[in-house]
């Protein structure tokens, strides 16, 4: 089989940066977007600014991969930012900030990814929604809602793309120690993976191995699942 | 430009056709329906051809144009109800792009 063709958004740093780095060791031809540029480069990896939300921005990039590629293979649905605050003390703009890059990003990237995998008649879909939408999580109103936002999408598109031969996943890391839970206070961050099976922070090598699992072409029985980290 | 865009919507739904085995019309005009009462295609594969159309006018038209409708499914307004009310979809997006 040729490279798989794989797209991860927000790859300037964090679990995105890993993951382009890991499929791109895996002979993947990786592209990666993010808002502004990146300070890492890797032969076999391509990189877009864009806003994920910007719909022009993402369609005109969808264009570029269809003409440079032909196809996709892989969409890895990264891009995420949160806000650590008590709901009575956060801004309305911060909220719609974070629905329109978690669940309005989320979901023009899977539209446009499934109208060029269902050419091929295949195609893995991986989001991104968080062990903080089963834990409740207080003090994240907005991010949590964006995510099981994100949780009941793949659900639905999962069934939508299905004819497509395109399935539709979701994996839910722990805190990771990313510049997303960096501002979050330590003893806050200490009580979450107190309510963990497994006590401990996920690492970047916990993600992939899931979406590895996702990708494997004997997982085309496997859609609409949620696979949470850390025994939740 | 109409002529061309018909011509190209009639081009992909032969090939999606082939691909899905969808038995078509020997013809196809712009007076074609496509979906609801004698449609040719259902639901999916009436969401197929607009993709393809979409890639298609990209491709060989050289503009970009989204066909994505909240009127998609309606009976009466949508713009998927024949070949021709596509087609004139599509040129008035290109018209309004410039």
């Amino acid at each position: 089989m040729s490279q798989p063709v794989t797209l991860i958004t927000g790859t300037r740093k964090g679990i995105g940066r890993y993951l382009a780095e890991h499929f791109v060791a895996r002979d993947h031809q990786v592209i990666g977007c993010s808002r502004s540029p990146t300070d890492w480069d890797t032969p076999g990896y391509q990189h877009f600014e864009l806003d994920v939300c910007d719909e022009i921005a993402v369609r005109s990039m969808f264009s570029a991969i269809r003409k440079s590629h032909g196809r996709l293979d892989n969409l890895i649905n990264n891009a995420g930012i949160a806000s650590m605050n008590h709901s009575l003390l956060t801004p309305l703009k911060t909220v719609e900030r974070i629905l329109e890059v978690n669940l309005v990003g989320t979901f023009l990237f899977c539209r446009e990814a499934a109208k060029l995998m269902q050419r091929a008649r295949h195609g893995r879909i991986v989001n991104f929604t968080t062990v903080a939408v089963p834990l409740k999580l207080e003090g994240e109103a907005a991010y949590v809602a964006s995510k099981a936002g994100v949780k009941s999408l793949t659900d639905v598109l999962a069934r939508e793309y299905a004819s497509s031969g395109i399935t539709v996943n979701s994996i839910g890391p722990t805190p990771i120690d990313t510049d997303l839970i960096r501002a979050v206070p330590k003893q806050k961050i200490d009580e979450l993976v107190a309510r963990q099976a497994i006590k401990r922070l996920g690492r970047c090598e916990d993600v992939a191995n899931v979406i590895d699992f996702y990708l494997r072409e004997e997982s085309d029985f496997i859609t609409g699942q949620h696979l949470f980290l850390g025994g939740l | 430009m109409r002529d061309n865009i018909v011509a190209l919507i009639v081009e992909a739904a032969r090939e999606l056709g082939d691909q899905d085995e969808i038995e078509l019309p020997v013809e196809l005009t712009a007076d074609t329906r496509l979906f609801g009462e004698d449609g040719i295609l259902d639901s999916m594969a009436l969401v197929s051809l607009i993709v393809a159309v979409e890639q298609m006018i990209e491709e060989q038209l050289g503009f970009a144009v989204s066909l994505a409708d909240d009127k998609a499914l309606s009976q009466k307004s949508s713009p998927y109800q024949t070949i021709g009310t596509l087609a004139d979809y599509a040129a008035a997006q290109q018209g309004a792009s410039h």
